[in-house]
């Protein structure tokens, strides 16, 4: 099955690189930009067809090596 | 004192590293590749060195720290014994949970390559008796990714606790976030875990061991090292204290 992994910076935590993307944003005079905030997507095909048991799967996944829950969220999605 | 410096792919200053502690303590390292799953059984000191493992890929360290080896130096750390990480090592140790927080993206975005101010706040741990408290020592950096982040409580235990043992000053010793090289919380350069015995720091004191390089004020803790395991090693050099009192100086 296909599945998507997002990964996001927590909110207070500061993302100097989503404050630069922002500051470009400005700079080509792209109108209404309030804030940016950057972060990762991982496309994964799991290898099974049970969609509960892809969900565990990609969370032990992103728990233990995709994210780092100190300063990450994470979200799962089976995309089927 | 008997060391192990690991080797992960992308990993670059464990030459240094073997080279600082094989002058300072008289003993060349095991160098432990990645992929082993013991340590020398004599192993005092682990140390995981500075580079760019599997090329900063996913995040600093993330790969690394779920290598083989780590899980030997985990089991190294929980019976009490000595860690020292440097730099990638210092990523690589938070990524694996051996310390709190994490090292994020320098607050300027720029990778920094210069000497930094250090001021060393306690001298009564085994990786810092080679100093005086309120000693500053001049070593080099060189990271994209040195800011140290870590939650509210927990950065207030680290300080409560007198865990922070390096921190970015300027020159005479006074905090100022104009020395801050990299913007970390507190100017937290290194901090030891909860027991005393694992410290992370993103300066490299390996490459100011020799007066060659324009200064050895990292010798004091390659020196203090091999003092808290051999006792007598730690006189045969001169104490890095005494080359440098006239920095010595805080605020």
């Amino acid at each position: 099955m296909k599945a998507r992994v997002v990964v996001t910076l927590k909110s207070g935590i500061l993302d100097p690189q989503g404050k630069a993307i922002e500051g470009a944003l400005k700079s080509l005079g792209i109108a209404g930009v309030a804030s940016v905030r950057q972060g990762k997507v991982f496309d994964i095909e799991v290898e099974t067809d049970d969609r509960s048991r892809a969900q565990d799967v990609l969370r032990e996944a992103a728990e233990k090596l995709l994210a780092n829950t100190v300063i990450e969220n994470f979200s799962v999605e089976v995309l089927g | 004192m008997k060391s192990a410096v690991l080797v992960f792919p992308g990993i670059n200053r464990e030459r240094d590293m073997a080279r600082a502690l094989t002058l300072v303590s008289g003993r060349a390292p095991y160098m432990v590749w990645h992929a082993e799953t013991v340590l020398p059984p004599d192993t005092d000191l682990v140390v995981i060195p500075g580079g760019f493992s599997y090329g900063d890929y996913l995040r600093c360290g993330a790969i690394a720290a779920r290598a083989p080896v780590m899980a030997a130096v985990r089991r190294h750390a929980d019976a009490g014994r000595l860690v020292l990480a440097v730099c990638n090592g210092f990523q690589i140790a938070c990524e694996a949970g051996l310390l709190p927080g994490v090292l994020m993206r320098n607050a300027a975005l720029k990778f920094i390559c210069k000497d930094a101010y250090l001021r060393v706040e306690r001298s009564d741990t085994a990786f810092t008796r080679g100093y005086n408290a309120g000693q500053v020592i001049r070593v080099p950096v060189a990271h994209g990714e040195g800011n140290y982040v870590a939650d509210a409580q927990t950065i207030a235990r680290l300080e409560g606790d007198g865990r922070v043992v390096l921190r970015y000053v300027a020159p005479d010793g006074a905090r100022d976030p104009a020395w801050n090289v990299n913007g970390a919380t507190n100017a937290i350069a290194g901090i030891l875990n909860a027991r005393g015995n694992v410290l992370g720091m993103m300066p490299h004191p390996e490459n100011h061991v020799e007066a060659a390089l324009g200064s050895t004020d990292g010798r004091g803790l390659f020196a203090g090292l091999a003092g808290h395991f051999d006792g007598a090693a730690e006189t045969a050099w001169p104490r890095p204290a005494e080359a440098t009192v006239s920095q010595a100086s805080r605020n």
